[in-house]
This record gives structure tokens, C-alpha cells and sequence, in this order.
């Protein structure tokens, strides 16, 4: 591959449920502690869920807050936190070289809700329907509201990508960067997706939607007790260089993006599909030029969904059964952040290229036999000594499959 | 309401859509935008917000009306005379 092919990750901003910065977000996934929380939503009471704790205020006036979204509340303050982590002298970069490429599982729907119930107070007079609901549910809402934040004039877009968009975003910005239509991407994925009922009640009435007496036992992939997803926001966004420019300015390479795909079910509105996943892993090892044998953690997308956590096993046995990969799970500590989810998950092992170590997928108590992994890791993080290659599985609804090959940078 | 709750009314709005200002030395003579950071988003949010409240119609052509807390005031007097503040 050229040189100029060759795209990294040289900043990190992060906030889950269980930690707003890497350093924080990594620990309690070693220590085993979940983020997920009783939470109350509209209509429907009492639920679980993943909640971010971040401190909006950081990068944001009140007033920034006040007319924008939650989404880009989360993207604002992870995107600064990435620039701030790149060691970028933001000042002097030319922002109209910097794109912005934010995966996002849907956008409007929290916004859209908050405004029929404001108007249900007013015997549904839309005289009273806010002005801000256009720009608040524009699709590119949350990377929008990172251009105007960090002052970025280059591209920016949001890709709808159902669960399978934090992965989405950061091919979207290899490929930005490949096509030089840009220096520096600053992407990942974000969701706000607990702000409203509908994705609670949706999974609810699919049967499909966690319970549990105790909140952080609740998502169970793998697991013969799960009963289904936690709903959770979060977001994960990176700077992301090609390597001559990174080596230039001797920045810190979190690591390489070597291989990437992304392909279609087409065969379900919601099941998922093993013979595709399995296709679109295939798809990615070979362009990255590696094999099964070379990748030494896969990070599962599990949901804790029956189907989906069979599916996801049946493929993994398919490419992965007899090698060393070891399997784990980062939705069981903070449930499924959507569009986050991807971008969380690579980012949670990415510190595995320095310590070794893959942490786990928790409530693991009772595998189910029908997804049993011989190298998944469960309950307690690993020490696999070295660690060099990570693969990222993201799933979502329409069939849509992405999967992000990152490779501990070797000069 | 008379002219000084109206004008606490304005105020309390101010101070919800512009959290960040310090309006401690507004001046009721100096056109708001003069004063603070005020767009055309915010200045439709100050309409929205007396609507809202009290079910105010305020027309386009009307605006102008709104440029300090003065003439804002003198604006919303004869519509609000009769109208307790609300709760």
C-alpha cells in the first residue's frame, strides 16, 4: 500500500457510560464495572439504561446547549477532546482541511418527540412547534455542530448506518483522506438514542429489550439468561491522519486502519445473517492482506439478542474456529450506544497494543450453548502477552455489516 | 400585569435563552442585540416563548416593537394588562 494510503488513529475523545476519557473508559473495562443504570423515560417509566455523565459545559456555552441536540452536545465535546488528545496545533491548522465523518444510527427522533410533546401541552397548536426543530434534526446535526465548535470549514457528514455506524464513520474518513478530500477527519460515531421512548418501546414490543433487578447484570450477550439490549448513548470520535502526515509532526499513532469492509444481508428487516458476516470479516482481513490466524482480538457486536448473538457466534466459528483470536464483548459493561457502539468498542480495546491485556465480555454465568466461542473472553480480562491486530465487528437493522481491521502501529 | 411585571417577564425569557449573558445591567433603552448576543433565532425564541406563556400572536410586521425592553414593554402593555403572570 502507499504510503500516502495508510491512514491512523492519532487522537482520542471519548464518553460511555463507564468513563469519559480512554484512560477511564479502559480501566473499568479491565476492572469489570458496568455503567448501566435504572432510567426513567417517558411513557414508559421505569427502564435501563447506558447514561453518559460528561461535562457538557466543557466545550460548550449553556446557550450552545440549549439550541442544539444532545447528539452534538456528544460529538462536540468528544471531537474537542480528540483534537485536544492529537497534540493538533489546532490554531494554526487549516480547518478547510479538516472533515468531519460521524456514523450515527438515526438522528431527529428524540428532538421530534420532545416537540409533539411540547405541542400536546397546548391542545397540539403548531403555532407553538419550535424554530429549532429543523436545524436540531437535520442529518448532519451532530457533525455540523462540531464545525461550528472546533471552526472546521471542510466537509462534514453525518453516515446513516443503522449499529453498524461508529465502524461507517471511520471508513468514511479513510476514504475522505485516500481521496484527499481532506488532511485531517475527525470521525467516529455518536448516539443520543435514551432521550426518547421510541427505541426503548420499539425493542420493547419486539421482545427484544433487557430487564434485570440489578442494572449492571442486565446485558448478558452470549449469556442463556439474556433477555435483551440496553439501550445506551455515548460517543466515540477520532482524529484520523494519513501516516506520512502523522509521522511528519511525530505524532502519537494510536494505531493503523489496515483493512475495512462493509456489505449487506439483504435477506432480513431485523435478523441478522451469519453467512454475510462472515463474508464481510473475509472482505476485510483480505484487503488489510492478513488472515484469520494474524488477528488476535475480535470485538464482537453481541447485542444479547438470541438471533443475534447465534448469528454473530456462527460466523465467528466460521472465520475464527481454530486460531488464536480471542473473542470479547464491550456492550455487556455499557449496553448498545448505536451509533456510538462501534467506535466505543474499538476504542475500549485499542490500549490493548500497549498493556497486553483484552478485557471481557461480562455476565458471562451461563453460556448458551448455541453461541459457545472456545476463546471467548469471559468475566475477567486476559493477558494475551502481545497483542497486534484488532478486528471490529458493528451490526445493524436493513442488513448492514461493517467491520475495521486496526493494527498496532510498526514503523 | 403592569409595565414592571412585563418587563420581569421579558427578562425571565432573556435569561432562559440567553443563559450566558449577564443581564444585571440591561439597559431598557439600548436595543437588546446592542447588548448582548442576540440572532434571529434567539429574537423568534422570545416570540415562541410569549406565546407559549400567553398565547400572544405577535405578526411579523410587529418585530420592530421588540428592539429594546422599552418599546418591547410599551408593546406587550395593552396585550397584557389584563393577564395575571403566569405561574
Amino acid at each position: 500500500m502507499a504510503l500516502d494510503d495508510r491512514i491512523v488513529i492519532t487522537g482520542i475523545g471519548l464518553t460511555s457510560p463507564n468513563g469519559n476519557t480512554l484512560a477511564e473508559f479502559r480501566q473499568n473495562l479491565l476492572d469489570g464495572r458496568s455503567g448501566v443504570v435504572d432510567y426513567e423515560t417517558r411513557y414508559m417509566g421505569p427502564v435501563l439504561a447506558g447514561v453518559c455523565n460528561f461535562d457538557e459545559l466543557r466545550y460548550q456555552k449553556r446557550k450552545e446547549v440549549r439550541r442544539g441536540t444532545r447528539a452534538g452536545s456528544i460529538a462536540v465535546y468528544c471531537s474537542h477532546e480528540a483534537v485536544n488528545d492529537s497534540g493538533l496545533d489546532w490554531a494554526n491548522v487549516d480547518k478547510s482541511r479538516v472533515g468531519v465523518y460521524l456514523g450515527i444510527t438515526e438522528h431527529g427522533n428524540v428532538e421530534t418527540e420532545n416537540e409533539i410533546y411540547e405541542i400536546s401541552k397546548f391542545e397540539y397548536d403548531t403555532k407553538v412547534w419550535s424554530h429549532h426543530h429543523n436545524p436540531r434534526t437535520v442529518a448532519n446535526n451532530s457533525a455540523g455542530e462540531v464545525t461550528l465548535s472546533l471552526g472546521v470549514t471542510g466537509p462534514h457528514l453525518t453516515i446513516g448506518a443503522a449499529c453498524a455506524a461508529g465502524n461507517a464513520g471511520f471508513i468514511q474518513a479513510a476514504q475522505m483522506l485516500r481521496l484527499d478530500e481532506c488532511d485531517i477527519a475527525i470521525a467516529g460515531g455518536v448516539s443520543e438514542s435514551i432521550h426518547t421512548f421510541g427505541i426503548f418501546a420499539s425493542f420493547q414490543s419486539q421482545g427484544a429489550l433487557a430487564t434485570h433487578s440489578d442494572p449492571t447484570k442486565a446485558c448478558r450477550p452470549f449469556d442463556m439468561q439474556r433477555n435483551g439490549i440496553v439501550v445506551a448513548e455515548g460517543g466515540g470520535i477520532c482524529t484520523v491522519e494519513r501516516l506520512p502526515d502523522a509521522l511528519a509532526r511525530g505524532a502519537k499513532i494510536y494505531g493503523e486502519i489496515i483493512g475495512h469492509a462493509m456489505n449487506s444481508d439483504a435477506s432480513d428487516f431485523v435478523l441478522p445473517n451469519a453467512t454475510r458476516q462472515a463474508e464481510c470479516i473475509r472482505l476485510a482481513m483480505s484487503r488489510a492482506g492478513i488472515t484469520a490466524d494474524d488477528i488476535d482480538i475480535v470485538s464482537s457486536h453481541a447485542t444479547a439478542t438470541e438471533q443475534g448473538d447465534i448469528e454473530e457466534g456462527n460466523a465467528l466459528k466460521a472465520v475464527f474456529g481454530g486460531t488464536k483470536a480471542v473473542i470479547n464483548n464491550t456492550k455487556s459493561f455499557i449496553g448498545h450506544a448505536m451509533g456510538a457502539a462501534g467506535a466505543l468498542e474499538l476504542l475500549g480495546n485499542l490500549p490493548s497494543f500497549d498493556d497486553g491485556m483484552a478485557h471481557a465480555t461480562i455476565n458471562l454465568e451461563n453460556p448458551d450453548s448455541r453461541c459457545a466461542l472456545p476463546n471467548l473472553v469471559a468475566n475477567e480480562p486476559r493477558n494475551l502477552g502481545e497483542v497486534k491486530c484488532i478486528l471490529n465487528n458493528s451490526f445493524g437493522m436493513l442488513g448492514i455489516n461493517s467491520v475495521l481491521i486496526v493494527k498496532r502501529f510498526e514503523s | 400585569m403592569t409595565g414592571e411585571e412585563i418587563r420581569q417577564v421579558v427578562l425571565d425569557i432573556l435569561e432562559r435563552i440567553a443563559p450566558d449573558e449577564d443581564l444585571s445591567g440591561l439597559d431598557d433603552a439600548v436595543a437588546f442585540r446592542e447588548q448582548m448576543e442576540l440572532d434571529s433565532m434567539d429574537f423568534l425564541d422570545i416570540v415562541m416563548e410569549l406565546r407559549k406563556a400567553y398565547r400572544i400572536q405577535i405578526p411579523e410586521e410587529d418585530y420592530h416593537n421588540l428592539n429594546t425592553m422599552a418599546t418591547t414593554v410599551s408593546y406587550l402593555t395593552p396585550k397584557l394588562k389584563d393577564v395575571p403572570v403566569a405561574g
